[in-house]
């Protein structure tokens, strides 16, 4: 288990060292001049050869790549050009907003997800399973954006429900220690600012957590539908076990790969989505505040951020494949 | 990742009525005979029907409205708080630019079907050229093979590794905002999903028993990759391509509704007409709703398709 661990992790570099080159060749590709975006129309050469030399993008690309590489060993991904402050600070602000919209919308999708897809199974060709399906269809083919105006539309203008956008009422004067609203307001008891920031979730992480929940619903109907077929559940049955056991220690076990494995690639596929509902709802997390820097040709933010979401991205791949183990013995005996 | 849907009761039925697999025994292709199961599938039959709707609908663009996309030409009798709905022959009412809103629908399957194909299209030349290749040369064996194999497949995850919507929203940054960058930003987001998919499926295939047959033949591995390998390799990226054209299209509405996507103000596009509503959501939810289910519905069409066609070529639904 540790040498496959390990071994994953060895693998990680390479293409962390290629994704690093990578960002930083296309970093540079984008047009325009990052200094007169930052100073506008009224910029002087002069001004514009400052901030160059400031930032070091007059020297050779070689010199650039190599005090960026060895900055960013040393966890230095450097500052922003537009707001002069700490890549890694700001993304640590804008980052639990994001994780938190991407967290609650994966949740709901599983939780909302599996039982679904287990009942579309068990009651295959049945009312259920006709609706479940048609409607995990629709939730695929239903663009985030379309779906997240749409509930915004219905849910917070017409019957005013809930709030229509950004992550908290501003007229409720809470503490944030760790950036996670709804931890905050629990850690720090202001129980109506923990409800606050539950309410302003619950919109955008239905319209986030739509395509995964589509997704895991029918992953898990065919995989459930095809291990009820296999010849060790008709022994189970055989042996006379209950119908609960059954599905517990047999079906749901043995269907639960799949599932994981795909749990595992939406919870990468959320970022996508999340520039678009975070645009739609104003929710202030990186998603936005990654779609401005683009706007904006703020280099270090760009190379830092997308780094760190590809970093991130590969270790969900990895623990994906340790569930793997947990679930199925055989994979952790290979 | 096999997203089944469920045994239709027509294809149950057939099943039926040809227990000993007619198909079998007529000898007939592998192709031939998942067209014959596609056509009897109504599930199938419903995308087909949606999807040569749109194409029709697009390329009949001009013959099903008098009026041209992108001109405000009745701009005097919309306001802030009116946009007229049924207004004289306008059927489906004014957008909030005071252009029919028929129009700009019926163009926008133009646009639509355009960038999704061309796109998907791109992302199928990119991606099926470097998995054949990692496949090919892993097939081959040998040093250069697997280092050929694994140069591709690194690159691949790296692509992998940035979600696709940054991924084509950079790629935009970088060529310009217009309708080929568009469609380059977002074929080269499918690349890895066509490149990893092809290597699978040809190194699944090399492990198959005519692989060993033709091998014992005599017959060079070369031509085994070429002549075997590869085409019996190639027909769950043709699925693939078909339900990445629903995603397709999604997508290029979303760089319209990110302001990315074409700069030609002239031109109808369904996300771009669904940013366009927004300011008027309160008064005129049409403006929204109706570009909104025309990408889904159009996306529907090809999801069906893609995944009736899935079904069709899955060897288990051919005993």
């Amino acid at each position: 288990m540790l040498r496959f661990v390990l071994r994953r992790l060895a693998l990680m570099v390479p293409v962390l060292v290629g994704l690093s080159i990578l960002l930083f060749a296309w970093v540079r590709a984008l047009p325009g001049d990052p200094a007169r975006s930052l100073l506008g129309e009224k910029a002087t050469p002069d001004s514009i050869e400052r901030i160059n030399a400031k930032y070091g993008f007059d020297r050779p690309l070689l010199e650039q790549y190599l005090t960026y590489v060895k900055a960013l060993l040393q966890g230095d991904l450097g500052n922003s050009i537009q707001t002069g402050e700490p890549v890694l600070q700001s993304f640590l602000d804008k980052f639990p907003a994001t994780v938190e919209l991407a967290s609650v919308a994966l949740l709901f999708a599983i939780i909302v997800g599996i039982p679904l897809g287990y009942l579309a199974a068990k009651h295959q060709g049945g009312i259920i399973d006709t609706f479940v399906v048609s409607g995990s269809l629709l939730g695929v083919v239903t663009p985030v954006f379309f779906l997240a105006v749409l509930l915004k539309l219905v849910f917070a203008e017409w019957l005013g429900w809930f709030p229509p956008a950004l992550r908290s009422d501003a007229r409720l004067d809470s503490t944030h220690i760790t950036n996670f609203y709804m931890l905050d307001g629990i850690l720090t008891r202001e129980y109506d600012a923990a409800w606050d920031a539950f309410m302003h979730l619950v919109l955008p992480a239905i319209a986030l957590g739509t395509i995964p929940l589509a997704i895991i619903v029918r992953i898990t109907r065919a995989s459930v539908a095809e291990v009820m077929h296999e010849d060790y559940v008709r022994t189970a049955e055989a042996k006379g076990l209950s119908a609960m056991t059954i599905s517990r220690r047999h079906v749901l076990r043995n269907a639960l790969m799949p599932v994981v494995t795909t749990i595992g690639l939406q919870a990468g596929l959320l970022f996508s989505g999340a520039v678009l509902t975070e645009s739609v709802f104003s929710f202030n997390g990186i998603g936005q505040y990654l779609f401005t820097a683009i706007s904006k040709l703020d280099f270090p933010v760009l190379q830092g951020f997308i780094l760190i979401i590809a970093i991130m991205y590969s270790l969900i791949n990895l623990l994906v494949d340790l569930a793997y183990g947990l679930i199925d013995p055989r994979v952790r005996a290979q | 990742m096999s997203i089944p849907l469920p045994p239709s009761s027509g294809s149950a039925a057939v099943q039926a009525a040809d227990p000993m697999g007619v198909d079998d025994i007529a000898g007939v292709g592998l192709w031939r005979g998942a067209l014959r199961r596609l056509v009897r599938n109504p599930t199938a039959i419903v995308g087909a029907v949606i999807v040569s709707g749109f194409i029709l609908v697009a390329i009949c663009a001009p013959l099903l409205t008098p009026y041209q996309p992108g001109t405000a030409e009745w701009a005097n009798r919309v306001s802030t708080n009116h946009v007229p709905w049924r207004d004289g022959d306008h059927f489906l009412g004014l957008d909030r630019w005071g252009s029919d809103l028929w129009t700009q629908l019926v163009y926008g399957a133009r646009q639509s079907l355009i960038y999704g194909v061309v796109s998907t299209l791109i992302g199928l030349v990119v991606g099926t050229t470097l998995g054949a290749l990692a496949g090919g040369f892993s097939a081959l064996g040998g040093r250069a093979g697997i280092w050929v194999d694994t140069v591709i497949m690194r690159i691949v995850d790296i692509m992998l590794s940035i979600p696709s919507l940054l991924l084509a929203v950079s790629i935009v940054a970088v060529l310009g905002q217009n309708a080929y960058a568009v469609m380059i930003a977002i074929g080269m987001a499918q690349v890895p999903i066509f490149a990893r998919l092809l290597r699978g499926s040809m190194l699944s295939q090399g492990k198959a028993d005519y692989v060993l047959a033709a091998s014992a033949l005599g017959l060079r591995k070369r031509k085994i990759v070429m002549g075997h390998v590869l085409p019996n390799s190639i027909g769950p990226t043709i699925v693939q391509a078909t339900l990445n054209l629903a995603t397709a299209i999604i997508e290029v509405a979303a760089l319209s509704y990110l302001g990315l996507g074409e700069a030609d103000p002239a031109v109808a596009e369904w996300g771009r007409m669904l940013v366009s509503a927004q300011e008027r959501f309160d008064s005129a939810p049409r403006l929204a709703l109706i570009p909104g289910f025309a990408i889904a519905i159009c996306a529907l069409g090809f999801t069906l398709l893609g995944e009736s066609m899935r079904e069709a070529l899955d060897p288990r639904g051919r005993r």
